[in-house]
């Protein structure tokens, strides 16, 4: 499946969801925990928020190796920084480290990345870094190929000031509804939310999520349907 | 040290592997039309602030114009990741410009002209910065604006436009643009430009800024959009007589 040739008017998507939203505070990030290897799920578990600094968090999407990769840099890189400047970092300067590795990089590597993260200065703030290495603030971000589902759920649901409870419900009901349409994305949500207070990671397994269109109650077994329902439940 | 750079030719190895050499790239985040004309007082240049992704419509708030220096203006639509590197290194030509401390300053055309030449090496060495711009200012009373793009093309005019713009805007422009516009009629030909673009260009958004340079300096306009007229009898029926078409 060549991606990078032809159409030049389809984006390269890439599997997962990922999302980071401020509000008024702090800023909360949230993933689906999904890793595919073509159409097998590899990890059904996987943690895409990953730590940079205790005040710095990033959501990757794509190519694992690559954002994996492109974290360890930044996470190094910022650590000295932290020691030479005696304070914790602002989420701009990691931001742009990661747009750095991105931008200069941008032939071998196919990441989808979100920064989110709270500091002194500037409180909670996000920053994209898409395909190509573009550096983009935003009051809320999303990517990974589940967010195509998402642009019309966001231009509805969002708005400005949330609070920080309006904030993870939005989060964790938007992975839920890429989850549901998006067959790269998938298992539990996971949200990290960083104020000033600190760093608050939730985990909302598949059973503790709303249901959608379609979708039904889950159940140990059909047994267990039969017994608790009237004596001709099954229609022929 | 940042070892984040791929050199472009492997310096140190007897073979260059494929992963040393850079080819020429696809672009992925991208900007549409910008459009600039000369008026009376200075330079008027409109772009919308619509940041593509394929064809979705993703980013909607991206300044695409930015002011270089004291005098000059620069615009760019294609690949906003090579925009964001080329105003870094406007920052660094400014920087050293500011160090002589003479008096003297970087004008428009020195800055087109330094554009014209990162544009032209990179796509020599089938590693272009995937833009098109537009160079606007105003320096001693004179009125300057340029274009180059990616393939190194570069010239200047009273009107120029990127992309879409080429097709749409300029003929406008042939037809309506005169010596010494006004700032009023300046701002309404370019309204006209860039409504046609929103009608007609897929990747344009109803979300744009006007820039104005003078000998005073550049002051960028707040985001504002655009009404558009759908009120045509043409438009209410259409098919009819014709059931079927379109």
């Amino acid at each position: 499946m060549d991606l990078n040739s032809g159409d030049l008017n389809s984006p390269l998507s890439t599997g997962t969801t990922i999302i980071g939203v401020t509000y008024n505070g702090g800023v909360v990030l949230g993933a689906d925990s999904r890793t595919s290897t073509g159409m097998y799920v590899a990890n059904r578990a996987s943690d895409k928020i990953t730590q940079l600094t205790d005040n710095v968090y990033l959501c990757r999407s794509g190519s694992a190796a690559d954002t994996q990769t492109i974290s360890d840099y930044v996470r190094y890189f910022l650590h000295q920084h932290t020691i030479q400047l005696g304070q914790p970092t602002t989420v701009k300067v990691a931001a742009n480290l990661v747009r750095l590795l991105a931008y200069n990089n941008k032939n071998m590597l196919q990441a989808g990345l979100i920064v989110g993260g709270w500091d002194k200065y500037e409180g909670g703030k996000i920053y994209g870094v898409p395909l190509g290495g573009t550096i983009i603030e935003q009051p809320f971000a999303i990517g990974g190929s589940g967010s195509s589902y998402l642009y019309g759920f966001f231009d509805q649901a969002w708005k400005e000031g949330m609070t920080q409870e309006e904030a993870e419900q939005l989060v964790v009901k938007a992975v839920s509804l890429a989850i549901a349409r998006d067959g790269a994305s998938g298992g539990v949500v996971r949200t990290v939310t960083i104020n000033s207070e600190g760093v608050a990671r939730k985990f909302y397994p598949g059973d503790s999520l709303p249901l959608w269109h379609e979708e039904l109650e889950p159940h140990e077994s059909l047994l267990d349907i039969l017994s608790t329902s009237n004596p001709e439940p099954m229609v022929s | 040290m940042l070892d984040s750079e791929v050199p472009a030719t492997s310096k140190n190895s007897s073979v260059i592997s494929e992963a040393d050499s850079q080819r020429t790239l696809y672009p992925y985040v991208t900007g549409t039309s910008v459009v600039g004309i000369k008026y009376k007082d200075g330079i008027l240049m409109a772009a919308d602030m619509g940041g593509s992704y394929g064809s979705t419509l993703r980013y909607k708030g991206v300044e695409r114009m930015k002011p270089v220096g004291k005098h000059s203006l620069i615009g760019a639509s294609g690949e906003l990741s090579d925009f964001q590197e080329i105003l870094r290194y406007l920052d660094e030509l400014m920087l050293y410009d500011n160090l002589w401390d003479n008096g003297n300053s970087l004008g428009p055309k020195e800055v087109h002209n330094y554009l014209t030449r990162v544009m032209y090496n990179r796509r020599n060495q089938f590693n272009p910065l995937w833009n098109s711009l537009v160079l606007g200012g105003v320096k001693n009373g004179q009125k300057y604006l340029g274009t180059v793009n990616m393939i190194g093309v570069h010239y200047e005019d009273n009107h120029v436009a990127t992309g879409f713009g080429n097709h749409l805007a300029r003929p406008i422009l042939r037809d309506e643009w005169h010596e010494n516009l006004s700032f009023e009629d300046g701002v309404k030909l370019l309204e006209k430009c860039m409504r046609v673009l929103l009608y007609r260009d897929r990747s344009a958004v109803n979300k744009l800024q006007a820039t104005n340079i003078t000998e005073e300096g550049v002051t960028i306009s707040q985001p504002y959009a655009l009404k558009t007229s759908w009120n045509l009898a043409a438009f209410k029926n259409p098919t009819v007589g014709a059931e079927g078409s379109w």
